[in-house]
């Protein structure tokens, strides 16, 4: 297996504060890698800094093996480098289809046209319809997204981020806040993805986790705790205090 | 055809009350032959008005300092007039061009800070062109204007006009510049570019994350949002005969956000609408009370604002429940 995604020294400092803390992170082809830690452990900050929204106080980024450090945050997108949002970041004034379709039409580089309607381009409608069959927006595809249930909503962030054709994805918790029965449904979605789309997984809830992902690294305090398979992290009883632990009491 | 293809075509097609307004202004230039003048200030104002939409209603820009560009194409065209050539159409391009460059130009000033910076820089740009018109009086005839700008026969496929003192040429020829605006910024905000910035409006951290270069776009918009606006001076500057520092004053740059307050934005056709609403309050009420007319314009958006736009102009909402009407407002595009 070839590494896609690599972090080297990652720090990233808020005053005195080192939210991340010299991370080395490697993410494989085709992983399935999930991110636990305590809440404060730094785990958005890292994803911020993969994805370029937050410039690191020192390290390096490498995408393919290309420092990726200083590239402007769309770029990287377009590199493949996609990342859904713990919190709904979404175009309320468009309708899910219309965020789909522009989405499609960024990644087939047909977005700067300025002539021809939304729709002309005739790869772009086939994809939006899968995406909207996937993740069942069909029915709700016309009303605008301002106006969406919440549960419908999370499902357009993530089907958002599959419209952009990602080869790594980074999933901040994306079954926050969606009910019980429906988080395994999601988790099948992503489970489905193509083998060679590299998934790093933010989440909490330890079941899906285990499911998922197949390696699993524990941030805490900024800092790399352990890593390993999931089996390893599972049974790790310093895992187990600092984290796992606190949550069986919870 | 699916149904997922023909909902995103849907978006662009037609609708009635858009027919209705592009032939209800065709036909006015038929109908009321005696009021040529002020609708010929209506169209160039509503021109303007369109143009600060496509900046604030889809890119999301507050702007207090749009005169700019609605100044310095008014002024190049004037002077274009004086010093080039009389033609009105080359005029007319020229002035574009060059308002567009300034957009351009300027757009750096509005890709970074708040909604409340970003108002600053745009009203001090507006001051900025505003003193150097004052000051570089050589070129621009400063406090008096330039005046005496003498323009040619508009030369058409259909014969030519000369501009006359009723101003039947200049209400046609600013007609057909706005419509010709209006079709260019419909392509244009149903278009994927359009929806680009209807997206960097609604968020520019998801645009950013769907691959968006933000700022790309924002400069693009505020060009040709800035050549839109200095066509509307142009217009103004070659139907009128002269420039002054007027078209760069403050009052141009508040006007302008009234009627796009007053005709709503985001809909492209809430310029239009504005500036007919602005300009016919102002004309009735300064005819009904010369002195007063700003305290009624007043008392009018208080009123517009608090009650609502929606309920404003629709009477079968006047006595319903404002958070009744207020989803199926959201839910349907028709007109305000």
């Amino acid at each position: 297996m070839s590494v896609v995604l690599e972090t080297r020294g990652l720090v990233k400092r808020f005053g005195g504060i080192a939210a991340t803390n010299d991370v080395s992170l490697q993410v494989q082809k085709g992983a399935r890698h999930a991110l636990i830690g305590p809440n404060g452990a730094g785990k958005t900050t890292l994803i911020n800094l993969l994805t370029g929204v937050l410039e690191p106080s020192a390290g390096t980024v490498e995408l393919d093996g290309e420092d990726i450090t200083r590239l402007a945050a769309h770029r990287r997108v377009r590199r493949g480098l996609v990342r859904t949002f713990q919190i709904n970041q979404l175009f309320g004034g468009l309708t899910p289809l219309q965020s789909l379709a522009l989405a499609v039409a960024v990644q087939q580089g047909s977005s700067t046209g300025w002539w021809q309607p939304l729709g002309r381009d005739a790869r772009v409608a086939p994809r939006c319809e899968q995406l909207l069959k996937t993740f069942r927006l069909l029915d709700v595809m016309d009303q605008a997204v301002a106006l969406l249930p919440y549960g419908k909503r999370r499902l357009l962030e993530i089907a958002t981020a599959l419209a952009c054709q990602p080869r790594v994805l980074l999933l901040d918790e994306p079954v926050a806040g969606v009910p019980e029965g429906e988080r395994q449904e999601i988790f099948e979605t992503l489970g489905a993805l193509p083998a060679d789309v590299s998934v790093l997984l933010i989440e909490h809830d330890m079941d899906l986790v285990f499911n998922f992902a197949s390696r699993v690294t524990v941030l805490v305090n900024g800092a790399i705790f352990a890593e390993g398979d999931v089996q390893a992290i599972a049974g790790d009883p310093r895992v187990k205090a600092v984290y796992l632990g606190e949550r069986e009491h919870a | 055809m699916s149904d997922v293809a023909a909902s995103l075509r849907a978006a662009a097609r037609w609708r009635w009350w858009e027919l209705a307004l592009l032939g209800g202004l065709a036909l006015s230039w038929f109908a009321l032959p005696s009021h040529s003048l002020l609708l010929n200030e209506i169209a160039i104002l509503a021109l303007f008005a369109v143009s600060l939409d496509l900046v604030l209603g889809y890119a999301g820009i507050v702007s207090l300092g749009h005169a700019a560009f609605f100044g310095f194409g008014a002024y190049a065209a004037a002077l274009f007039a004086k010093d080039v050539m009389p033609d009105p159409l080359v005029g007319l391009a020229f002035a574009i061009v060059v308002s567009a460059l300034l957009g351009l130009a300027s757009s750096v000033l509005i890709l970074r800070g708040t909604d409340l910076t970003r108002l600053m820089v745009t009203l001090g740009l507006a001051s900025i062109l505003y003193e150097l018109a004052n000051k570089l009086d050589w070129l621009t005839g400063g406090a008096d204007g330039l005046q005496g700008v003498v323009m040619a026969p508009l030369v058409t496929p259909f014969g030519r006009f000369e501009f006359d003192m009723a101003g039947r040429t200049a209400y046609a020829y600013s007609l057909v510049v706005l419509i010709a605006g209006v079709l260019v910024g419909r392509r244009l905000v149903h278009s994927p570019f359009g929806a680009s910035l209807k997206a960097l409006r609604d968020n520019r951290l998801r645009a950013t994350s769907i691959g968006l270069s933000v700022h790309a776009r924002l400069v693009a918009a505020y060009t040709i949002a800035g050549g839109m606006a200095g066509a509307a001076g142009a217009l103004l500057a070659q139907t009128t005969g002269f420039a002054s520092l007027d078209v760069f004053d403050f009052h141009r740059s508040a006007d302008v956000l009234l009627m796009l307050v007053i005709g709503g934005t985001g809909y492209l056709y809430g310029g239009i609408f504005g500036a007919l609403a602005f300009k016919l309050l102002q004309d009735l009420i300064s005819a009904w009370t010369p002195q007063y007319w700003h305290f009624w314009l007043g008392l009018f958006l208080v009123v517009l604002v608090l009650v609502g736009r929606d309920r404003l102009v629709r009477p079968d909402r006047w006595w319903r429940h404002r958070t009744a009407a207020a989803p199926a407002a959201a839910a349907t595009e028709a007109p305000p």
